[in-house]
């Protein structure tokens, strides 16, 4: 096995590295605790929360990249496979390898195209085949089919719900002889709240765990959400879009927000040439409609990842190098946005007492801007941080449709939907791989933006708060 | 006279001519913009893609022998130097090249042709009827839509029905623009047969049931995002003291909401709404190419797709004519609404 770290992995794991150590940061500091406790008492904000790091777990699984050792045939040397799995891969190996021939309903025994057979005693029929991997363990799919499925489903939620009480009682446990339980909070009213909390949490957590158990139960013997064209299982299909879909969430915001960051607060602070050079870059930048920007630098990327096809080792290194450039250049043209906003939050701020107390006292420019401005407009970065990534997950579905999107060969919702748009001219109809983007992309949205909102409650300087 | 007049902060000529030098200097600053503009496209296509690289792309990888690149190049004005032409005499340094002959035209609306030899600017102006006829419509009844939507739930704010409508904003928000579009075709078009799944028909009154679909899908699918940030706009105005006042005064719930507070959320709404009026010309992509209507978004979905060069080039650059228009629209709009904002 040899491990293959692709770019936007390292950029996964570099983010994941930042996050930690910021929430490490944070913990010591309690005046940087109090908004994200706020956070914490949001019933809303917590539940997206836990849908979000499901979401993230499947993400970060599927960016440890390997390449497994082919069976050896040159004397000492190990010769790899040309194809790069991932530890999610490893994980979920049937759903990856049980491919069909083409269509089937989800939770079908039978393909969903006719096919002509020969039965044993050497007639031609025209029929619908058994599928070779769902439901091939029944003997009679007509009549034990319905039962069947109904009792899976049902030990996989009884799995399920026993799973998550467990992890109840042992995290139960944890907490109490860490900490007092977090169900007695200080006053009243802030004791109801957090206890409304956790009790929302705790639903939430078993409904998911009976979920996942249900279909987790299932999906060992049938294809939950049927099998696309190639005979492709669509809750692999659906589940392997997710990391794409966080990659061109976070990894985007990550490219340009140093950029934003700098040339937002230079320009605000400096003011004179310097504000004059920046607000024409980004009036330059931002006057390009930007689905045109992207088209047109796209397309330039694919001509040059053309031409020099012998930059890459496999065709997943070409496909991730791709995803990384869309990254960047959906960066390059969406952070004009938070770079005028953080501007005028740095012009106010630098008329702020303290900051001309700070240059009487001749502090350096440098030393004003990053202990005085940049911590007083955090807030700004964070809040747009978040509610662009929903944004973004919904960009990249277009994108991929118009064209100028991921690889054709990476999995994503918009390779997804932009595969399955024909299918629902077909007779009779396939709407399932369709249906199932949406609704994942659906789910993951809805939970950001959900969070995104309390986070935004919780840190916006603008709401008035009585305990503030 | 006695009766209240009222006037505008400047005497009317002042304001004229104010207005006049306002926007002679906006215009003179948008030149620079669009060269920047000009520059940023020219440098993506031509400098990572070179001239040579675009003829052999025109002719076929296969087969192509270096004198039909260089008359395919002078065939298409691309046998000059790109930026600097350090052969010729005087400007003609930088007026003798790639990059001023393919832009200098440009600035006076003469896009070209596109590399199937139709004029660009004859194309545009025939397909800016139909992108106009459907982004017009959507954009107003969208806004009025919109509007009374946010007005409604400011109307019963902190009930359940402003929660539930939020709740739905949220929702609404975090669906795909691709399935208002797939969804809407399936449902009206193929289930209910309500409207022609897509096509333009004549251009004349037999066109109407084909751009019913599109208008009500582009309005739908903004609903969400328009009408929470409405509600957003509308509730700060709600709590100010103007608004204390003419409760106290005795007026109604409603006269106060539309009297009062809309007038005065139209600053905040101006902004977003007046920079978009001059895009609608660019038509909208998605849709237009969805339901097959000849306008300036499917022209430049083809384009990108077959790799025209020329047209995309065309689009950005009116792209950004259009917008540079909409931010001196929306602070001419401004001075309308709100008397105390003056031009400088």
């Amino acid at each position: 096995m040899k491990i293959v770290v692709l770019w936007t992995d390292a950029m996964i794991f570099a983010l994941l590295a930042v996050g930690f150590v910021s929430a490490w940061y944070i913990r010591q500091r309690p005046h940087l605790m109090l908004p994200w406790q706020r956070v914490a008492k949001s019933s809303v904000g917590m539940v997206s929360l836990l849908v979000l790091s499901l979401f993230l777990c499947v993400g970060v699984l599927d960016s440890l990249h390997y390449r497994a050792a082919l069976p050896a045939q040159n004397k000492g040397q190990t010769v790899y496979s040309p194809e790069v799995l991932s530890a999610f891969d490893h994980l979920v190996d049937g759903l990856r390898s049980r491919t069909e021939k083409t269509y089937s309903a989800p939770l079908a025994a039978y393909l969903y195209a006719k096919e002509s057979m020969e039965t044993p005693d050497g007639k031609v029929v025209r029929d619908y085949p058994r599928l070779k991997y769902g439901g091939a363990h029944l003997n009679d799919p007509e009549r034990e089919l319905e039962g069947d499925v109904v009792q899976r489903a049902v030990l996989g939620a009884l799995g399920g719900l026993l799973g998550s009480l467990l992890l109840f009682i042992a995290a139960n446990k944890a907490l109490r002889r860490t900490a007092p339980s977090p169900l007695q909070g200080e006053g009243r009213g802030e004791g109801r709240s957090s206890a409304n909390t956790s009790r929302a949490l705790l639903i939430a957590t078993l409904i998911l765990a009976i979920l996942i158990g249900a279909i987790a139960n299932l999906a060992s013997v049938y294809h939950v959400l049927g099998t696309d064209k190639v005979g492709q299982d669509v809750l692999y299909l659906s589940l392997k879009s997710i990391r794409t879909g966080l990659v061109i969430g976070t990894v985007t915001t990550l490219v340009m927000l140093p950029f934003a960051l700098l040339l937002g607060v230079a320009a605000g602070y400096f003011r004179g040439w310097v504000d004059d050079v920046i607000q024409y870059i980004y009036t330059v930048l931002s006057s390009i409609p930007s689905v045109l920007l992207i088209a047109a630098a796209v397309l330039m990327m694919q001509v040059v990842i053309e031409m020099h096809a012998d930059w890459f080792e496999t065709a997943a290194a070409r496909a991730d190098v791709r995803l990384l450039c869309l990254c960047l250049i959906l960066g390059v043209t969406s952070w004009t946005g938070l770079c005028r906003l953080l501007r005028g939050e740095t012009l106010k701020l630098r008329e702020m007492e303290y900051i001309q107390a700070a240059q009487a006292f001749g502090v350096s420019s440098m030393r004003i801007l990053t202990r005085h401005i940049l911590p007083n407009v955090m807030h700004i970065v964070l809040i747009s941080v978040v509610m662009d990534f929903s944004a973004l997950v919904l960009a990249e579905a277009v994108l991929s449709y118009v064209g100028v999107g991921v690889d054709p060969t990476t999995i994503s919702f918009g390779t997804m939907i932009n595969a399955a748009r024909l299918e629902m001219g077909r007779d009779p109809m396939v709407w399932w791989a369709l249906a199932s983007a949406f609704s994942f992309m659906l789910v993951l949205v809805l939970a950001a933006n959900l969070f995104a909102d309390a986070v935004r409650d919780a840190f916006d300087p603008r709401l008035n708060r009585a305990e503030a | 006279m006695g009766l209240p007049v009222r006037r505008s902060p400047l005497p009317l000529s002042r304001f004229k001519s104010a207005m006049i030098a306002y926007l002679i200097r906006r215009i003179l600053y948008a030149i620079p913009i669009l060269i920047g503009v000009n520059l940023l496209t020219f440098a993506l296509f031509f400098v990572v893609n070179t001239p040579d690289d675009m003829a052999r792309i025109q002719l076929g990888i296969k087969r192509v022998t270096p004198e039909a690149i260089v008359k395919w190049k002078a065939q298409h004005g691309y046998d000059k130097p790109l930026l600097f032409n350090a052969r010729a005499e005087g400007a003609g340094k930088f007026s003798d090249t790639i990059f001023f002959d393919k832009s200098a035209s440009m600035f006076v609306f003469d896009f070209g042709y596109s590399d199937d030899g139709r004029s660009i600017s004859r194309e545009i102006v025939t397909r800016m009827g139909p992108s106009l006829a459907i982004a017009l419509p959507s954009f107003l009844v969208g806004l009025v839509v919109y509007v009374s939507f946010a007005l409604l739930m400011t109307l019963f704010r902190a009930t359940a029905l402003d929660i539930a409508g939020v709740a739905l904003c949220v929702v609404l928000m975090s669906v795909s623009g691709l399935f208002y579009i797939i969804g809407g075709q399936f449902f009206v078009s193929k289930l209910w047969h309500w409207a022609p799944i897509s096509g333009y028909g004549d251009g004349g009154l037999n066109t109407l049931k084909f751009v019913f679909l599109p208008i009500v899908i582009g309005v739908a699918g903004g609903i969400g995002s328009s009408s929470r940030w409405y509600r957003t706009i509308f509730l700060e105005e709600i709590g100010k003291d103007y608004v204390r006042t003419a409760r106290a005064k005795g007026l109604s719930e409603m006269r106060v909401l539309f009297r009062h507070v809309l007038k005065n959320a139209m600053i905040p709404i101006l902004t977003g709404v007046v920079v978009v009026i001059p895009l609608l010309f660019m038509g909208s992509l998605l849709t237009e190419s969805f339901f097959g209507i000849p306008g300036l978004g499917s022209y430049t979905i083809d384009a990108i797709n077959s790799q025209d060069f020329s047209i995309v080039r065309a689009m950005v650059f009116l792209g950004s004519v259009l917008y540079i228009v909409g931010l001196i629209l929306t602070d001419v709009s401004y001075t309308m609404v709100d008397p105390r904002v003056r031009l400088q």
